[in-house]
């Protein structure tokens, strides 16, 4: 373990002060450590077992890559899997988390700009209803929700996973807190007098200004349906329809038996894994956590 | 559409004279006030904005819920006629089905399960994730910038990715932390298993929200503290810590909503372990029940009893919460 440590151990920060001046702070940089190891040694551990053939896998001590093409057969295996069907998990998943996200944010976004940006009757009881429904458990929705479309036929297509995801009570009552505090009035009030429409003015005004809030939801929303599985573990029964998560579940499921396969399902851990890590933590400067922790002081 | 498109200049239509009454020399102020006035405007642009949002909320929140409870008080009557041959109707079941919900011991031995998991997973969250905060927030601590990335990492691992990730890790065959010595699927050792998933998942995620509130403190009080005398341990533990308690209490009740509804890592490490049965969890029973069992009946009872628990349990931790974490803001 603690060869592994030192191995993995990072380019030493690049600004590192003058030892004498300023000392490293050695318990929170220990203990920082150990959690950065903690989070990271899964993911490193699959990478390195997916150079493994299923033989290697059981026999070759785990922390130690193997360099015998078995990367690149297992690869090969993941992706000629029932002609390709990976490739077709992967672009659903694509449209699920990506368009699902950009729907979802549309909708919540001109929601809450609408609850935060006017008063109409009614709309001080729809944003009490809104903030009480962030403690719906919308996970423990997705069964009712696949009995009321089973009963109008309306499952096993891609608007059945998409729809039931797009309004999320947090990201309305988000966008209706941000638009209230920066979308400021006078601003409005001056579009106003200069003739824009009210159409205008939330496209050209609110939408811009409102943007870090729509980001922050975006990603929020794309991470809650890129986890949500149960959703289309109930929705879905056509393996074309799958999304990644569910796919891998399903290829665990039909080789759960037989150890003989596992290398596949650890190359598509993989796969899976490592795009979107890389996608995230590139836009993880873009997204604006600070939204969330502060809708509790608001 | 508002009717003061085209009207350039003039003042607007009666319906808004509250607005042009209130229209200011611009302002001096340059920050947006804090509580923002809210105009009567009358214009179909706010309805016509909510309305996909609610219509959604209707389509996919209210009526799945309203069927759910429809589909409780009913029960399957199968075969009438002589030979039972007739197609099966559905009947009105009063509340038969919530009786049996409730004398099933199984479906209590799952929220049980349920709740150890949350037991273990919610504290070590919380614990972890703020003390990860606290010292990505200390003085002269180094590997700030790879830690704070290398935790965050894991969040964007899908839930059951990571937890076929973990899977391989415990499963004895496979694992490189002692699965063939150790057994990680054990009556006890499970719970601590399934709990581990989830908090690998979380806790980035969680350290960052605290983190970003932790930077959103004022400075000012931590050097007052600094130049009292107080320890950087003491400053943690007196003076950010109290200032957290909202947050704690806002990561808190999310992750509780979280907990209460596992299912992805259970059910995703059914396939692997024999630890692990088909009604484990809340969830993963209300799923047998609607698709294995067939009896959606039953199945649409349990999940309305889980979303009333959860919210009351929700509702409940989020009073006590607010309340404790007022009173450390004093």
């Amino acid at each position: 373990m603690t060869a592994v440590a030192t191995a993995l151990r990072p380019a030493p920060p690049a600004r590192r002060a003058p030892a004498h001046r300023s000392r490293t702070n050695l318990i929170p940089t220990v203990i920082l450590l150990v959690g950065a190891l903690y989070c990271v040694l899964p993911v490193v551990w699959i990478l390195i077992a997916s150079t493994k053939t299923n033989g290697e896998l059981f026999s070759t001590p785990p922390f130690e890559p193997t360099f015998h093409g078995g990367f690149v057969t297992n690869m090969r295996a993941l992706f000629t899997y029932d002609n390709g069907i990976f490739y077709r998990w992967a672009i659903n998943s694509v449209i699920y988390a990506v368009g699902g996200a950009a729907l979802s944010t549309i909708v919540c976004g001109a929601a809450g700009y609408a609850l935060g940006k006017y008063r109409f009757p009614g709309s001080v009881v729809l944003f009490r209803l809104i903030v009480a429904a962030v403690l719906l458990p919308q996970i423990m929705l997705a069964i009712p929700q696949f009995l009321l479309l089973a009963k109008f036929g309306m499952t096993n297509n891609y608007a059945a996973v998409l729809l039931p995801q797009l309004v999320s009570p947090f990201a309305i009552y988000l966008c209706k807190i941000y638009a209230e505090a920066s979308v400021n009035d006078e601003v409005i009030e001056a579009a106003r007098v200069d003739g824009a429409t009210e159409w205008r003015i939330f496209l050209s005004i609110g939408a811009r200004l409102l943007s870090p809030a729509l980001v922050t939801v975006f990603l929020l929303q794309f991470i809650g349906i890129w986890n949500n599985f149960l959703l289309p573990y109930v929705m879905l029964n056509r393996d074309q329809l799958f999304p990644l998560t569910e796919g891998l579940y399903g290829l665990l499921i039909i080789t759960g038996g037989q150890a003989a396969q596992y290398s596949i399902v650890i190359a598509g851990v993989l796969v899976s894994i490592v795009p979107l890590a890389i996608l995230f933590l590139s836009l993880q400067r873009y997204w604006r956590v600070d939204l969330i922790s502060g809708g509790v002081k608001a | 559409m508002s009717a003061i498109g085209d009207r350039s200049g003039t003042p607007p239509p009666p319906q808004t004279l509250l607005d042009s009454a209130s229209v200011q020399p611009v302002s001096d102020s340059p920050e947006p006030p804090a509580r923002v006035r809210r105009r009567r405007h009358r214009s179909l642009l706010p309805l016509f904005l909510l309305a996909p949002a609610v219509l959604l909320f209707l389509l996919f929140t209210v009526a799945p819920g309203g069927y759910a409870i429809y589909l409780s008080f009913m029960r399957m009557k199968v075969g009438g006629g002589l030979l039972g041959d007739q197609n099966p109707t559905q009947v009105f079941a009063g509340l038969q089905n919530y009786h049996a919900a409730f004398a099933d011991s199984e479906f209590w031995h799952s929220i049980l399960r349920m709740l150890f998991v949350a037991v273990i997973g919610v504290p070590a969250t919380i614990v972890f994730s703020t003390l990860f905060a606290l010292c990505l927030d200390a003085k002269r601590a180094r590997l700030v910038g790879f830690a704070r990335l290398a935790i965050f990492l894991p969040y964007a691992v899908p839930g059951v990715v990571a937890t076929l990730l973990w899977g391989f890790i415990y499963l004895p065959a496979t694992s490189p932390i002692g699965g063939a010595t150790f057994d990680y699927f054990g009556s006890r050792s499970v719970f601590f298993s399934v709990a581990n998933v989830a908090v690998w998942g979380v806790l980035g995620f969680n350290m960052v929200v605290v983190y970003t509130s932790l930077r959103g403190l004022p400075r000012e009080l931590f050097e007052a503290a600094e130049i009292d005398g107080a320890s950087e341990l003491q400053i943690a533990l007196r003076v950010k810590l109290p200032l957290l308690a909202p947050t704690l209490t806002l990561v808190t009740v999310f992750s509780l909503i979280g907990a209460l509804q596992l299912f992805n890592e259970p059910n995703t490490l059914k396939p692997i372990t024999n630890a692990i049965s088909s009604t484990w969890v809340p969830l993963m029973r209300v799923y047998t029940d609607a698709f294995v069992t067939n009896d959606i009946y039953k199945g649409a009872a349990a999940s309305f009893l889980l979303i009333v628990l959860t919210v009351t349990a929700t509702v409940l931790a989020n009073a006590v919460l607010r309340r404790i974490s007022r009173r450390s803001e004093r």
